[in-house]
């Protein structure tokens, strides 16, 4: 199965980097908890549907061709909005902007999470005391008011405006969960070796310290992943993001603008609304199943009656 | 006692840059949008409050930064947040007043509501290990988690509102048969009102206190002490609640004192859906209507109830776990 594609870069086969053995143990993983794999497969579908949303999806997501307030059926799969445009479209269309935002505002606050984290835990001193009180700062101040009090008065939400708003606002809580992560680490013995070793200290963050962390680095991007889905499409439901652009929330926005529940077109919320919850939810199992790899305590029972002998640590 | 102080002083350099944040932010976008919204107020406006507002969002004021800082600084010390440009001539703070009772009974209530269902399930999740409850509610979450809040509100809307017609679906009162009062008829319609938005929130908030209890449990659950009240035959119930569930419900606890501050804000979308008469509906309008010292005065006192809950978060952890005292 072509799994691995769901975690990103796939770690390449002839480097052996530190990472790259957690990096198989992850896919391996993947693969053997069923939660996983349910997840996986949902994001693959949707990665699908974003690269190539024309081989299902003939209509334009945004022409007002057709007459408005049409019905389900198989020429309008999902029916027509109130400006006429076709359903389907816009939510196959849709998966796109969500998807990028999601990997997007993803990977940002992960790596800036990485960074200030595990710089903090390895540092220590002043370098910890400065950085910490940024993260603790941030991880107080109420997130989804922040975003729409910024965002308010940024007057444009174009997608890009919206990744970088809700990036530099919400890496503190996998900052915080790394830093206390990399502590564990600072001073095991293999650390000790690359200092003895003379190692630069930039050389042991990004080649000893951060591979060890692998694990739950993905499970940190995942979360984000998720989060970063729900805030866009809520702040494009509020009106707060572009209303031009093709997407789940804007769809949504629309939606209420047009009192579609009031008016009998309760599939142009609906729609949306179920796309947003399967690919959160896509991430949000490959997330439990990482926090099951992670803690065996919380496995399902039945899988600690009957252990398989592939075991792993 | 250094903890309650590290704490303290915690909690007021955090305010002074949620202040800090609030005074830079109008100042740093391009054009000031809040001095061009309050430049269409011009004629309207009295002295007194074109001079608060200028000292809040920097409008015609050719002082330096620092000095600009200082006298908000003062200003926001003395309570007085400007007047609200989308119902002027109103004072910001009196157009809370009438809106922030509104939230608290609303989100107030449900997170009670929410947390003493969600410990109550998450200890016989973790109690009958694997048993029908315990295999049903973990998928339940992952779809719960990944839903948006504001989504399980409309599609309440949907179907109690306006398919089964069963409860009204916008405001928080019948607004032409009532007057605000103590009245039963109003209390009544008033209730009838918060229902689905109630509802919305408990379902989108139920989950999590679920799986922390339940989670907590688990590990409470394999410590000896409990594998003794076994060895010794309590009855099972009493090993549940006094030796597992006492000790494991702390995090839900601290949780809980933390998600009083989460009042305020925590249910702007679900106010929007339902046109509620809160706060969180409040913040939205004045978004949308430009009223910036509306939305800075929210902003802010949304900010302030996070971190007082935080505050007694801190504390009550520190009375309730002993060594969280001494680990610091």
């Amino acid at each position: 199965m072509s799994l691995p594609v769901s975690l990103g870069r796939p770690a390449s086969e002839p480097r052996r980097l530190p990472g790259s053995g957690a990096l198989n143990r992850v896919g391996r993983a993947v693969r053997s908890n069923r939660k996983a794999t349910a997840g996986a497969a949902l994001l693959v579908l949707f990665l699908l549907l974003a690269l190539f949303p024309g081989v299902i999806a003939k209509d334009s997501p945004t022409d007002d061709a057709y007459l408005p307030k049409l019905g389900l059926s198989t020429a309008h799969l999902l029916g027509t909005t109130s400006y006429g445009q076709d359903m389907w479209a816009q939510v196959i269309w849709g998966t796109r902007n969500v998807l990028i935002i999601a990997f997007a505002v993803g990977l940002g606050t992960t790596a800036i999470a990485v960074l200030i984290g595990v710089a903090a835990a390895y540092l220590g001193g002043a370098w910890d005391g400065g950085l910490n009180i940024l993260t603790d700062v941030l991880l107080v101040i109420p997130l989804f008011p922040m975003l729409i009090v910024i965002t308010a008065y940024l007057h444009s939400g174009g997608t890009l405006v919206l990744i970088v708003v809700i990036t530099t606002v919400s890496w503190s809580y996998t900052a915080r969960q790394l830093r206390s992560q990399a502590l564990t680490l600072r001073n095991r013995d293999f650390l000790e070796a690359a200092r003895v070793r003379g190692e630069r200290k930039l050389y042991i963050i990004v080649v000893e310290v951060i591979p060890t962390m692998t694990s739950l680095i993905v499970a940190s991007f995942l979360t984000n992943a998720l989060y970063a889905v729900l805030f866009a499409s809520s702040l494009q439901f509020i009106g707060l993001g572009d209303p031009n652009t093709v997407s789940w929330g804007t769809m949504l926005y629309w939606a209420q603008n047009n009192a579609a529940l009031q008016t009998g077109q309760p599939m142009w919320v609906l729609a949306p609304g179920v796309c947003i919850a399967a690919l959160g939810a896509a991430f949000a199992l490959l997330n439990y199943a990482f926090d099951e790899i992670g803690n065996p305590a919380l496995r399902p029972v039945r899988k600690i009656r009957a252990p398989k002998t592939r075991g792993q640590a | 006692m250094r903890y309650a102080l590290r704490r303290l002083s915690f909690f007021v350099f955090t305010l002074w840059a949620a202040l800090t944040f609030n005074f830079l932010l109008p100042r740093l976008m391009p054009g000031n949008p809040a001095l061009a919204m309050i430049g269409k107020f011009h004629g309207e406006l009295g002295p007194q409050a074109l001079n608060s507002l200028e000292i809040l969002f920097g409008v015609n004021t050719h002082q330096s930064l620092l000095s600009q800082y200082v006298s908000y600084l003062h200003q926001i010390a003395t309570g007085n947040f400007g007047t609200s440009l989308s119902q002027y001539p109103e004072s910001v703070d009196s157009v809370i007043g009438s809106a922030i009772w509104w939230t608290v009974c609303l989100v107030g209530i449900t997170t009670v509501l929410a947390f003493v269902l969600g410990t109550g399930l998450g200890i016989v999740a973790a109690w009958r290990r694997g048993g029908r409850l315990d295999s049903v509610l973990p998928p339940v979450f992952v779809i719960a988690s990944a839903v948006p809040y504001f989504w399980v509100a409309m599609v309440l809307v949907l179907i109690f509102g306006i398919t089964l017609h069963w409860l009204p679906i916008e405001g928080g009162f019948n607004v032409t048969g009532d007057s605000i009062g103590l009245t039963p008829q109003f209390i009544g319609d008033a209730l009838e009102h918060a229902v689905l938005p109630s509802l919305s929130l408990l379902i989108t908030t139920v989950g999590t206190w679920i799986l922390t209890m339940r989670n907590t449990m688990i590990t409470t659950l394999a410590e000896d002490y409990v594998r003794m009240a076994r060895a010794k035959g309590l009855p099972g119930r009493r090993i549940m609640l006094d030796y597992a569930a006492r000790n494991a419900i702390l995090p839900n606890l601290t949780g809980f004192a933390m998600s009083l501050g989460f009042v305020v804000s925590g249910a702007i979308l679900i106010e929007y859906v339902f046109n509620y008469p809160g706060v969180g509906f409040m913040l939205l309008q004045a978004v949308e209507g430009e009223d910036y010292p509306l939305m800075q005065a929210l902003f802010l006192l949304i900010t302030i109830a996070v971190l007082v809950a935080i505050l007694i978060a801190d504390v009550a952890t520190a009375l309730l776990d002993p060594r969280t005292r001494t680990a610091r």
